[in-house]
């Protein structure tokens, strides 16, 4: 059956996902290691030890993402934190940086290591390199690939694969993009964040919500209309005579219909995004994912329930696994 | 939002019967659970960081009063008032949608994204609000009855029948209500 890894920001949301049926968790720590770093979000060590022993109990794995880059000097935080997360016993921790991850292999060579899509490690050859130097035995695939080329790289690597299924949506080369950082200083690569709730405004202008980032104008909705994060990528611009969305519409991913592809391109494992989200929120797509897996491992039509009213814009994309963008 | 396409507002008849409620004693009550549930649920507050001390005007758009949280000087205050008093940040909506969040039944942002929720001010403050609160996994239900002392066991026959007239969310509806043992 295909591994289902599903988000946690809390506690009460690792439960929730473990009741609804996940068969992996994964979570940060309450700090700048990995890159949902929002306030009131993540786990403390502490918290991480009964998070773990619960979710082991009841058969689900806990990985811990320390996917953000070490600031120069700063490193002996994400050193700390890989030590707390083996001292927890989970089972596995998701890396970017290659110095974190030569750290890791080093001095934690027991601790199961994944290659964060952060690293945007997109082709066969990147994803050797990750697996001969630091022994990574699990690689979650940038979102920029289409099924077809995932099943070109599982052809010609020997770990495992995990791919997105569902959730918000980063439509650029991860761990490189420098968007958040032009408009707030801030980026999920250093400080774990993306367009930062520190540096977002909505104002009701009129009939239309403006959404702001740094000061910058990033949407303006009209009542009727679903309202969206500001973040930069995602934004409406005036390019020449055309105003819109020139990179990528507000929308979210989901590729339920695409479990069996994937499936079929050798994918390991299915990831759903929104560590920043609720447990009911957890909880729901949680189980319309259990339902979908279940039935493929039994030869059952893939049932797909509705969650298009959980995500941004309140419509879904298969994002680049079927191209289909302008 | 597991069975609700769209949140249910406060009967208006109801919304009318509560506008003569005096909002002094009213705040005094409120102040009293809230502090209660500080009380039990330490972690809610550790989880709110820097905004410990802020200001949060919870803006039930159907009630006849606006609600301040004020978390100022390490004391929990949440007092009702007739007209918006000052804060840094604001989180408007029916007050489905806050009883909905706070019982694991509604996403917060799900109910941004619909613009069933308005939020303005300090973004970050309310962020941290919202994962604060949905972290401690809070049973309003529970804690009335706690707080009823004799009268206790109307408590549960009351909300279940305020659940039923009103469309709204009383209690946790997760299936870890009993626990994780």
């Amino acid at each position: 059956m295909m591994e289902l890894v599903c988000p946690a920001g809390t506690p009460a949301a690792l439960r929730a996902a473990v009741e609804a049926g996940a068969h992996a968790v994964y979570c940060g720590f309450s700090d700048e290691t990995n890159a949902r770093n929002f306030p009131g979000l993540n786990f403390s060590p502490e918290e991480l030890v009964p998070a773990v022993a619960g979710a082991h109990k009841r058969g689900a794995k806990v990985l811990v993402a320390l996917n953000t880059f070490p600031r120069a000097g700063g490193e002996k935080l994400w050193h700390q934190r890989l030590a707390d997360a083996e001292a927890a016993g989970v089972d596995a921790v998701i890396l970017a940086d290659i110095g974190l991850l030569d750290y890791a292999a080093t001095h934690h060579p027991n601790l199961r290591r994944h290659l964060s899509v952060q690293a945007a490690a997109a082709n066969p050859d990147a994803i050797n390199f990750y697996a001969e130097a630091f022994d990574v035995k699990r690689v979650v695939l940038p979102r920029v690939l289409t099924v077809a080329e995932i099943s070109a790289i599982n052809k010609e690597i020997d770990v495992e694969t995990e791919a997105f299924v569902f959730g918000g949506l980063c439509v650029m080369a991860e761990g490189r993009c420098a968007l958040s950082s032009y408009a707030t200083g801030l980026s999920p690569n250093m400080n774990g964040v993306c367009s930062p709730a520190s540096h977002v405004v909505y104002a009701e202008e009129g009939p239309d919500l403006a959404a702001k980032l740094g000061g910058f104008t990033i949407h303006r909705t009209p009542k009727d209309r679903p309202a969206p994060y500001p973040t930069l990528c995602k934004g409406c611009f005036t390019s020449g005579e055309q105003t819109g969305h020139v990179f990528e519409d507000p929308v979210s991913l989901d590729a339920r219909h695409l479990i069996p592809a994937l499936a079929k391109a050798g994918v390991t494992a299915l990831k759903i995004e929104g560590r920043q989200r609720s447990r009911a929120y957890v909880a729901e797509v949680v189980r319309a994912f259990r339902a979908a897996t279940d039935a493929l491992a039994d030869g059952r039509e893939l049932p797909l329930a509705e969650l298009a009213r959980l995500t941004e814009g309140q419509s879904a994309t298969a994002g680049a696994y079927a191209k289909t963008w302008r | 939002m597991s069975d609700h396409d769209q949140i249910p507002r406060l009967p208006k008849l109801m919304g009318r019967a509560m506008r003569p409620l005096p909002t002094a004693p009213l705040s005094v009550t409120l102040t009293l659970l809230a502090r209660r549930i500080a009380k039990r649920h330490p972690g809610l507050f550790q989880r709110l960081g820097q905004y410990r001390e802020t200001r949060f005007l919870l803006d039930a758009t159907d009630l006849p009063f606006k609600l301040l949280l004020d978390l100022r000087d390490g004391k929990v205050k949440l007092t009702a008032h007739r007209t918006a008093p000052e804060a840094e940040a604001r989180i408007a909506g029916p007050i489905a949608g806050f009883l909905g969040m706070m019982h694991g039944a509604y996403d917060g942002d799900a109910l941004f994204f619909s613009r069933d929720l308005i939020v303005e001010g300090d973004t970050s403050a309310v962020v941290a609000l919202r994962n604060a609160i949905d972290d401690a996994e809070l049973d309003l239900s529970a804690e009335l009855a706690e707080l009823a002392g004799p009268l206790k066991p109307f408590v549960q026959p009351a909300v279940t029948l305020a659940e039923k007239g009103s469309g709204m969310v009383l209690h946790r509806v997760d299936t870890l209500a009993g626990g994780w043992t």
